[in-house]
C-alpha cells in the first residue's frame, strides 16, 4: 500500500462507517453537549439580577402577540415620518443653492461666449441631473439611515424576525428572511446578499427573488417626494408630513404584503416545499455607539449610495439633454421616444416620459424623479429648475398632466419594477444563474405592469380620473 | 491609510513580559508574518474586536448573522504584522448554510497561524459546542471571553483560568467595545503561535468503537497526505460522510494545504528562527 489514492480512504471510510452502530452520531453530539455544560457549569457563577429582567419585560411587550405588530407599525411610522418631515426642509433649501448656483454658471458661461451646446450639455445636462439627485436623496438618506442604524444596533431587528416568523412560515419561507427584508430597506442588492444566512436552497432563493418588493433607499425619496407633493397637498399644511408619512408606511406595508404573496406562491409552485425550522436568538439590547452609528449610516451607506447615484445621474443628465436636443421629424428625439410609449404608459395610468425615465434609469432607481423633471421641463415647459414642492407639483400637474392616478400608481410602480441593474448583477451572483437573475426581472416587472393597469382600469370605470 | 493610530497599553504594563505595543493597520495587509482568525458564534462581537484591532470599521450590528462574507484586515503586535480574518458567525462547523462554509472551509483550509474563537460570556455552554470544534481541527485556539461587561451587569462571574484548564487552551476575558483585555488576548495568541504556551486540546472521542473507526482511518490519511496538520478530524468528518471533506480530498485540496504548510513554515523559520517547529 505505498501508493494510497484518495478513492481508497473514502471507499475505508465507507466501509468503517457501515459497521459502525447506527447511533454513533448521536453519541459524539451528545457526549460534546454533556462537556460543554460540565466545564461552563464549572467557570461560571450565576447571581439573581434585576437587568437581565428588564430586557425580558421589553421583549415580552415587543414580541407579544397583541402589541408587538402595532409597535413595529408604529416604530416604522415614526422612523419615515422623522425622515419625511426633516427631509422636506433640507431638499428645498439644497435645491435652491444647487439651483442658483447653475443660473451662476449657465449666466458665466453665456457671457465668455461659450457655444450654446457645451453650456447646455453641462449646465442643463449633467450639472441639472446632479443637482437633483443630491437634493432629492442626499436629506432621506441622512435621516433615515442613522435611525435604521440606531434600531439595528440596539438590538430590535431579532425582534422584528422573532415577530413576523410566522407569517413567513404560512408563506413557506423562511423566517430569517424578515431580515433579509429589512436590509433590503437599506439597499436590495445588500439584502440580496444577505439570504446568504437561509440555510435552505430552496427558500433562499424566495428570499431572493422577493427581495425587491420592500423599497430600497434608492427609491424612498421617490415615494416620500410623491406621497408630500401630491397626497399630502390635499390636506391643510399642518397634517402634510403626518399625511405623507402615514401614505410612505402605507406604500411599504403594501410592499410587504407582496412579500408574503409572492414567497406563498413561490412556494406553491416553481419553489415548492415546507418552511424549515430554525432556531433565532434574540440578543440582548445593547446600548448603541452613537459614534459607530454615525460613521455606519452616513459614511457606509449615505455616501456610498450618493456616490453611486451620482455616477449614474450624470451620464443620464447627458443622455437625458443630448435626447431632448437632437430634433426627430418635427419635435426632438426625447418626446419622439415619450410619444411613442405613451399609449401604453397611459394604460398604466403613467405616461410616456414616465416609462422612458424608468428605462434611462435602469442602472440606478434613485435617479428616475430626476430623470422625469428633467424631461419635463427639457419639453419646454420650464426653464428653472423647481426647488419647492409647489413648483413641482405645478410642473407635474399643469405642465404635464398629471393626475392622482397617475401619481398613487407610480408610487405603485416604483415599489414593484424590476431590480435595479446592481441587483440585478447581485442575484446573479449569488444564484449563479442568468435564470433566476431573469425570472425576478420578470416577476417584478410582470407585477409592476399588471398591478398599475388593474388601479388604471377600476379607477377610469369609477371615473375617477 | 496613513492615518494609523497607536493604541497605548491600558492594563499594568509593568507587569507585562515585555512592553507591548498594537498598532492599527487598516487594510493595509500587503505583507504580513501570522494569520489570525476570528471564528465564533453569531453577534458574539467578532466584527467588534476585529474594528478595535484593526482600526476599520466594519459594519457591526446588534442581530445574529450580520457578517456573511469574510473581512481581512491588518495589525502589527510587539513588531510583527498580523493579518485579521473576520468570518461569519456559525453555531457548528458541520455546515449547513453559506456562511457557515466560509468560516469552516477558511479554519481548515486557509490555515491561520492562530483562531480566536470569540464566546458571549453570557451564554457560554452554547458557545463551547464551536470552541470543542474548532479545537478538534487545529491545535492552535485562543478563546476570547468577550462581552465581560454584559456578564458583570447581568451578574455573572466567569472564571476563565477554570475554562482555560478544562479546555486546555488560554481563555482571555475580554470586552472588545471598550478593549478592555485586548493585549493580553494578542499576547495569548503571540505566545501559541511561538509555541511558548503548549496547546492541549480537550478532545471528545464518542464510543470506543467509533474512535477505533477513527484510528484506523487516520493512518490512511497522513499517507495520502504527509504533514497534513488535522488528520483527526478529517477522519471524522469522513466517517459521518461529509461531502465537503470528501471532495477536498479527491479535488486535490489537501496536497495543496500541505504544500502551502511546508512554505509558511520555511518562510516562518526563517524570520522567526524558532527551532524545533516543522
Amino acid at each position: 500500500m505505498e501508493n494510497i489514492q484518495p478513492n481508497d480512504v473514502l471507499a475505508k471510510a465507507e466501509f468503517l462507517r457501515n459497521n459502525l452502530s447506527t447511533g454513533f452520531r448521536d453519541e459524539i453530539v451528545k457526549s460534546l453537549y454533556s462537556e460543554a455544560e460540565k466545564i461552563a457549569r464549572r467557570a461560571v457563577k450565576t447571581a439573581d439580577n434585576k437587568k437581565y429582567d428588564f430586557d425580558q419585560t421589553v421583549d415580552r411587550l415587543v414580541t407579544s402577540p397583541i402589541v408587538g405588530l402595532p409597535i413595529m407599525v408604529i416604530l416604522l411610522g415614526l422612523v419615515i415620518w422623522l425622515t419625511v418631515s426633516g427631509a422636506n426642509v433640507a431638499s428645498e433649501a439644497i435645491a435652491t443653492i444647487l439651483f442658483s448656483f447653475g443660473d451662476l454658471g449657465k449666466n458665466f458661461f453665456n457671457q465668455i461666449g461659450a457655444p450654446w451646446w457645451l453650456t447646455g450639455f453641462l449646465w442643463d445636462g449633467v450639472y441639472l441631473g446632479l443637482a437633483w439627485v443630491i437634493s432629492v436623496m442626499l436629506p432621506p438618506m441622512a435621516i433615515f439611515f442613522p435611525a435604521f442604524t440606531f434600531l439595528e444596533d440596539l438590538g430590535y431587528l431579532p425582534r422584528v424576525a422573532f415577530n413576523l416568523d410566522w407569517m413567513f412560515k404560512k408563506s413557506g419561507a423562511h423566517g430569517k428572511q424578515s431580515l433579509t427584508m429589512a436590509m433590503g430597506f437599506g439597499c436590495n442588492a445588500a439584502g440580496v446578499v444577505a439570504t446568504r444566512i437561509i440555510d435552505s436552497p430552496r427558500e433562499r432563493l424566495i428570499a431572493i427573488l422577493t427581495n425587491n418588493f420592500v423599497p430600497c433607499n434608492g427609491r424612498f425619496p421617490t415615494l416620500i417626494m410623491l406621497a408630500t407633493v401630491f397626497v399630502a397637498s390635499a390636506f391643510p399644511a399642518a397634517l402634510t408630513s403626518f399625511v405623507a408619512a402615514g401614505t410612505v408606511v402605507g406604500v411599504v406595508l403594501i410592499g410587504v404584503a407582496f412579500t408574503f404573496v409572492m414567497s406563498w406562491a413561490l412556494s406553491r409552485t416553481f419553489l415548492k416545499g415546507e418552511a424549515s425550522a430554525f432556531t433565532l436568538e434574540l440578543p440582548p439590547y445593547r446600548r448603541p455607539n452613537f459614534g459607530r452609528i454615525l460613521y455606519t449610516s452616513v459614511i457606509d451607506r449615505t455616501i456610498f449610495i450618493l456616490w453611486r447615484a451620482i455616477q449614474t445621474a450624470a451620464p443620464a443628465g447627458a443622455i437625458i439633454w443630448l435626447l431632448a436636443n437632437i430634433p426627430y421629424g418635427d419635435v426632438n428625439l426625447a418626446r419622439a421616444i415619450a410619444d411613442w410609449l405613451n399609449p401604453f404608459g397611459l394604460l398604466l395610468g403613467l405616461d410616456g416620459v414616465i416609462l422612458l425615465a424608468y428605462i434611462i434609469a435602469i442602472p440606478a432607481n434613485e435617479i428616475v424623479v430626476p430623470t422625469m423633471m428633467m424631461m419635463y421641463m427639457g419639453a419646454g415647459m420650464m426653464i428653472d429648475g423647481p426647488s419647492s414642492n409647489a413648483a413641482i407639483f405645478d410642473l407635474l400637474v399643469h405642465g404635464s398632466g398629471w393626475t392622482m392616478l397617475t401619481a398613487v400608481n407610480l408610487m405603485l410602480f416604483a415599489l414593484l419594477h424590476n431590480p435595479c441593474a446592481t441587483t440585478i448583477m447581485t442575484i446573479y451572483k449569488e444564484t449563479k444563474s442568468w435564470k433566476w437573475a431573469t425570472i425576478s426581472v420578470v416577476i417584478t416587472l410582470g407585477l409592476g405592469f399588471l398591478v398599475t393597469f388593474l388601479t388604471a382600469s377600476v379607477a377610469r370605470l369609477l371615473g375617477w380620473t | 491609510m496613513t492615518n494609523t493610530k497607536t493604541i497605548l497599553p491600558t492594563e499594568h504594563c509593568e507587569t507585562c513580559p515585555a512592553f507591548t505595543q498594537l498598532e492599527q493597520m487598516g487594510i493595509k495587509v500587503g505583507d504580513f508574518d501570522r494569520v489570525v482568525a476570528l471564528a465564533g458564534n453569531p453577534n458574539t462581537g467578532k466584527s467588534t474586536l476585529f474594528n478595535a484591532l484593526t482600526g476599520l470599521k466594519q459594519h457591526t450590528g446588534n442581530w445574529p448573522g450580520k457578517t456573511v462574507t469574510r473581512a481581512e484586515g491588518g495589525f502589527e503586535f510587539n513588531k510583527l504584522r498580523y493579518k485579521l480574518v473576520d468570518l461569519p458567525g456559525t453555531y457548528s462547523l458541520l455546515s449547513a448554510s453559506q456562511d457557515e462554509e466560509v468560516a469552516r472551509d477558511f479554519i481548515l483550509f486557509g490555515q491561520p497561524n492562530c483562531t480566536i474563537v470569540v464566546t458571549d460570556a453570557t451564554a457560554l455552554e452554547r458557545n463551547l459546542n464551536l470552541v470543542m470544534q474548532v479545537m478538534e481541527i487545529t491545535e492552535n485556539v485562543v478563546v476570547a471571553v468577550n462581552l465581560m461587561d454584559e456578564a458583570r451587569r447581568k451578574g455573572l462571574e466567569v472564571d476563565a483560568r477554570s475554562l482555560s484548564r478544562d479546555l486546555g487552551i488560554p481563555a482571555i476575558p475580554v470586552t472588545a467595545r471598550t478593549g478592555e483585555g485586548i493585549h493580553t488576548l494578542l499576547g495569548a495568541v503571540a505566545e501559541v503561535i511561538e509555541g511558548k504556551v503548549e496547546t492541549k486540546p480537550l478532545r471528545v472521542s464518542g464510543t470506543p468503537e467509533f474512535q477505533k473507526a477513527v484510528n484506523e482511518l487516520v493512518p490512511m490519511i497522513k499517507q495520502l497526505a504527509p504533514g497534513i496538520p488535522n488528520a483527526r478530524w478529517l477522519a471524522i468528518r469522513l466517517l459521518d460522510g461529509d461531502a465537503r471533506v470528501q471532495k477536498a480530498i479527491t479535488g486535490g485540496e489537501l496536497e495543496e494545504i500541505v504544500s502551502r504548510q511546508y512554505q509558511q513554515d520555511a518562510q516562518f523559520s526563517k524570520k522567526m528562527s524558532v527551532e524545533g517547529r516543522q
